[in-house]
């Protein structure tokens, strides 16, 4: 007996399906650059800016795409994406002014394994 | 007359109208993920804080060996696989682990896709290989914790408190809350912390994934005439696989 004979099921448009597994693709992609650029490069700043510049890339797809955000209205994109701009403040405030100027009251320095066997000569 | 000219000018405040065109449920799905990344912007933001205020290693990375002194480099920390005892794969597991849980957020877009288009049968299939996907990740992480907790064959001498008694040299195996053999103490801490405060909420997705894997199995939705709670739980899957991405850059690559 069948019993939702109401419920109509739509058919499956092709090119959605393949439109989701190509933001798939473009994440795995991305991803891949990234492992790239961990083993070639050196790190530092330039490096960490490169997989922080690639981690918002995958973020966007993710948000836009995935949890749809790109598609709904104006006002709902601004509500989520706005409050997120005071994190920004909060990585300059606590990370580079708090952490360097924790980090110079405390008195540490970086380990320089060369430095440190100058030091023993010098004893 | 006076009647109709009330009718069509609607304040917005008399109800029936959804605020930004998307319904109640997702809109708090929406203000309550937009809190807990501002909790996970506080647990990332404190470890990039705690790392800057740290001692970095500043030598060649061929010749780095961990101590307790100094801030380890991520990949010398995160090098084994399930299955290959004493070889360097760094990064190679955790690849795995982004690849598994990216795979079971494009499974959930497919389960929502079906749930628009009322096909019960797809909704179903989707939300299965999405859980399966869940629990393949939070059995990666246990494997990882445990890999983590246990420690590598070598051990890092370091002065640490056992017993309350202050030893020098002691030889540290794997990690735990007060000290660790991969670097200073917080850097565990912060492992354990933000890796487990992720894998809770993963696991926490699991379950609502498999709540609504059996609703839908059940026919509930289909009888409510619309499948958006796939659609608000998928949106919470989505962020805990966001979340990973950035756990991912932040943990693992700088």
């Amino acid at each position: 007996m069948e019993q939702t004979a109401n419920i109509q099921v739509e058919p499956v448009d092709k090119s959605k399906i393949w439109g989701i597994w190509k933001i798939a693709i473009i994440l795995a992609v991305v991803t891949g650059i990234e492992y790239v650029f961990a083993f070639t490069m050196d790190a530092g700043f330039v490096r960490s800016s490169i997989f922080i510049g690639l981690t918002i890339v995958k973020a966007f797809y993710i948000v836009s795409e995935f949890m749809h955000l790109g598609h709904e209205v104006k006002g709902l994109i601004y509500s989520i994406i706005l409050p997120m701009l005071f994190i920004i403040w909060l990585i300059v405030a606590l990370v580079n002014l708090e952490g360097a100027s924790v980090k110079e009251k405390r008195g540490t320095t970086d380990y320089e394994p060369t430095v440190m066997v100058d030091d023993r000569y010098l004893q | 007359m006076a009647t109709t000219a009330t009718l069509g000018k609607k304040s917005l405040w008399d109800g029936g109208v959804a605020p930004l065109k998307a319904s109640y449920g997702k809109l708090m799905m929406w203000f309550f993920l937009l809190s807990d990344a501002f909790t996970f912007s506080g647990l990332l933001i404190t470890y990039a804080f705690l790392r800057w205020s740290t001692p970095q290693y500043n030598g060649d990375p061929e010749a780095f060996t961990f101590s307790t002194e100094y801030w380890p480099i991520p990949e010398k920390v995160y090098e084994a696989f399930p299955g290959f005892h004493g070889v360097e794969l760094p990064l190679v597991f955790v690849g795995l682990m982004t690849f598994i849980l990216i795979l079971s957020s494009v499974t959930m877009v497919l389960a929502v896709e079906a749930g628009q288009r009322m096909d019960k049968k797809n909704v179903v299939k989707w939300m299965l290989w999405t859980i399966i996907g869940g629990f393949a990740f939070l059995g990666c992480q246990a494997w990882e914790w445990s890999h983590f907790i246990s420690g590598t064959d070598i051990p890092t001498l370091g002065d640490v408190l056992v017993n309350g008694v202050w030893v020098e040299n002691y030889e540290i195996f794997g990690a735990n809350l007060t000290f660790n053999q991969y670097g200073p103490p917080v850097f565990a801490a912060l492992f354990f912390f933000i890796t487990g405060f992720h894998g809770f909420h993963v696991f926490s997705g699991v379950v609502l994934n498999v709540i609504i894997f059996f609703n839908a199995a059940n026919g509930v939705y289909e009888e409510r005439g619309h499948y958006e709670m796939v659609e608000k739980v998928g949106l919470y899957w989505h962020f805990v696989d966001l979340v990973w991405v950035f756990v991912f850059t932040f943990f693992y690559l700088i």
